[in-house]
C-alpha cells in the first residue's frame, strides 16, 4: 500500500454552521469532510460542538455555497452606499421627544 | 506573477489590520507561507495524540481517564480546525496529509519525546500545552482569518488541557517522594524541549521576519519564549517543582528572567529526524493511514449504494 499512497479516498468536503442559543443566527464553524449528510452531521457534532457549543446544526456540501467575490466588492454593494435614507439618522425628531427612554 | 501594485495593497490591508479572507487576493508567496505552517500545525496535532494516547489505558483513576479521553479528543478536533482552515488556500486534505506520511512536511518536535511515566502526562498538560497557549493566542491575531479563528477555538479549549496538566502536577509535587521524584524528573526532560517549541532564535530564524511583515505571526519567536519562561517560573515556584536551569534569574532592567543556553544542537537533530521517537511517531501515522484506507472506502461505497437505492425509490 505504501507503494501508492495517493489512492484518492478523499471523501467530500461539507461546510457547517450552527446556532450558538436558542433564537440566534446559526454562524459558521468550518469544514469536514464525510460521505454523507447523516455522516456530516454527527461528524460537525463531534468536531464543532463537543462543549455545547451549538444546539442545532447545519451541514452543506462546500460545492454547493455560491460567494460573492472580493474583487467586486465596491460595484457589487455599491447600490447601498448613496442611500442614507435607509437609516433612522438620516431623519431630524424634535429635541423635545429626542431622548425618550 | 504579484505585481507591486498588488502587493503594496495587500500590504496596506495588512498594516491597517484588515483581515484576509480565502477568496481575497493575496500573494503567492504568502498562501505558500500559509500552507507550510497552517498544515504542520495540524500535523503536530494529530501526532500530538499518540504520547498521551499512550497513557490512556494505564491512568491512575477513571476520573484521570475521562479527562484525559477528552484532551486526546480535542487535539484530534485542533487538527481538523486546522486542516479545515488550510484547505480555504485551496489545497486538497488528502495532499497534506500525504505530504507529511510520505514527502517532507514537518511537525513539531516536541512530539517526538517519550512519555515515560504518568507525571509526563502531567507535564504535557502544563508545559507543552502552556507554550502552545502562548503560541495560539498569538495566532488567534494572524492576518489570515480562517488560521485566526482556527487558534481562537483552540485556545479555548488548550487552557483545561493545561490546568488538567498544572493541577495533577501539583498534587504530584505534594505527594509521596517517590511520587515528588517523578514530577521532578519529569520537568527536568521536558523544559528544555518546551523552550525549543518556540523555535530558533530570531536572529537563526529565516522566516520570522516575512511572517511578522505580513501578520501572519504577530510576535517573534524570542518575544513569545521570553513570555513563556516568565510565566513558568512563577507557576513552577507555587507548586514546589525547580526548573532545571541555574542560569534562571531574574533581571531587574528588563523585568524578565534570563535562562541559559538552549540545547540547539538536540533540537536540530530532532527536526531532522533523529529525536527519540521520530521513526515509531511516522511509522504509528502510517500505519492508521494505510490500516484506514479500507474504511474510507467502505464508507464511501456505502453512502453511494445509499444514494442510488434512495434515488430508485423516488
Amino acid at each position: 500500500m505504501t507503494d501508492n499512497p495517493s489512492n484518492n479516498t478523499e471523501w467530500p468536503l461539507w461546510e457547517v454552521f450552527y446556532q450558538p442559543k436558542d433564537g440566534k443566527p446559526f454562524e459558521h464553524a468550518g469544514s469536514l469532510h464525510a460521505t454523507d449528510a447523516e455522516m456530516a452531521l454527527q461528524n460537525a457534532r463531534d468536531t464543532y460542538a463537543r462543549r455545547n457549543e451549538g444546539i442545532a446544526i447545519w451541514v452543506v456540501p462546500s460545492d454547493q455555497i455560491v460567494a460573492s467575490s472580493p474583487e467586486d466588492r465596491g460595484p457589487f454593494f455599491d447600490p447601498a452606499n448613496d442611500k442614507p435614507y435607509r437609516h433612522p439618522q438620516f431623519y431630524s425628531v424634535p429635541r423635545a421627544v429626542k431622548k425618550r427612554k | 506573477m504579484d505585481t507591486q501594485q498588488q502587493l503594496d495593497d495587500f500590504q496596506r490591508r495588512i498594516d491597517n489590520g484588515e483581515k484576509i479572507e480565502p477568496k481575497d487576493w493575496m500573494p503567492e508567496r504568502y498562501k505558500k507561507q500559509l500552507i507550510r505552517i497552517m498544515s504542520q500545525h495540524a500535523h503536530s496535532e494529530i501526532v500530538g495524540m499518540l504520547p498521551e494516547g499512550n497513557w490512556i489505558t494505564r491512568v491512575p483513576s477513571l476520573k484521570r481517564k475521562l479527562v484525559l479521553l477528552a484532551k486526546v479528543q480535542d487535539e484530534a478536533g485542533h487538527g481538523l480546525y486546522l486542516y479545515s482552515g488550510t484547505e480555504t488556500l485551496g489545497v486538497k486534505r488528502q495532499k497534506l496529509i500525504e505530504d507529511y506520511l510520505y514527502g517532507n512536511a514537518k511537525y513539531s518536535s516536541i512530539f517526538n519525546y517519550p512519555t515515560l511515566t504518568y507525571a509526563d502526562i502531567c507535564v504535557i498538560g502544563w508545559l507543552v500545552d502552556g507554550a502552545a497557549i502562548v503560541n495560539q493566542t498569538m495566532l488567534a491575531k494572524s492576518s489570515y482569518g480562517p488560521y485566526a479563528r482556527a487558534n481562537l477555538r483552540i485556545c479555548k479549549e488548550e487552557s483545561f488541557h493545561k490546568k488538567q496538566g498544572y493541577e495533577m502536577l501539583a498534587k504530584m509535587a505534594e505527594g509521596t517522594s517517590e511520587q515528588k521524584r517523578m514530577a521532578q524528573d519529569a520537568v527536568n526532560r521536558w523544559w528544555w524541549p518546551t523552550l525549543m517549541m518556540f523555535g530558533p532564535h530570531d536572529t537563526d530564524s529565516p522566516n520570522s521576519a516575512e511572517l511578522i511583515k505580513w501578520g501572519v505571526k504577530t510576535k517573534t519567536n524570542d518575544e513569545l519564549r521570553q513570555h513563556y519562561v516568565d510565566r513558568m517560573v512563577m507557576e513552577a515556584e507555587a507548586i514546589g517543582i525547580e526548573l532545571p536551569d541555574p542560569d534562571l534569574t531574574y533581571n531587574e532592567e528588563t523585568g524578565h528572567w534570563d535562562f541559559g543556553d538552549i540545547p540547539w544542537d538536540e533540537f536540530w537533530s530532532v527536526v531532522k529526524g533523529d529525536g527519540p521517537m521520530n521513526r515509531e511517531r511516522m511509522n504509528a501515522r502510517r500505519e492508521a493511514y494505510e490500516g484506514g484506507e479500507w474504511v474510507r472506502e467502505a464508507a464511501a461505497a456505502y453512502a453511494r449504494k445509499k444514494r442510488l437505492k434512495e434515488e430508485k425509490a423516488s
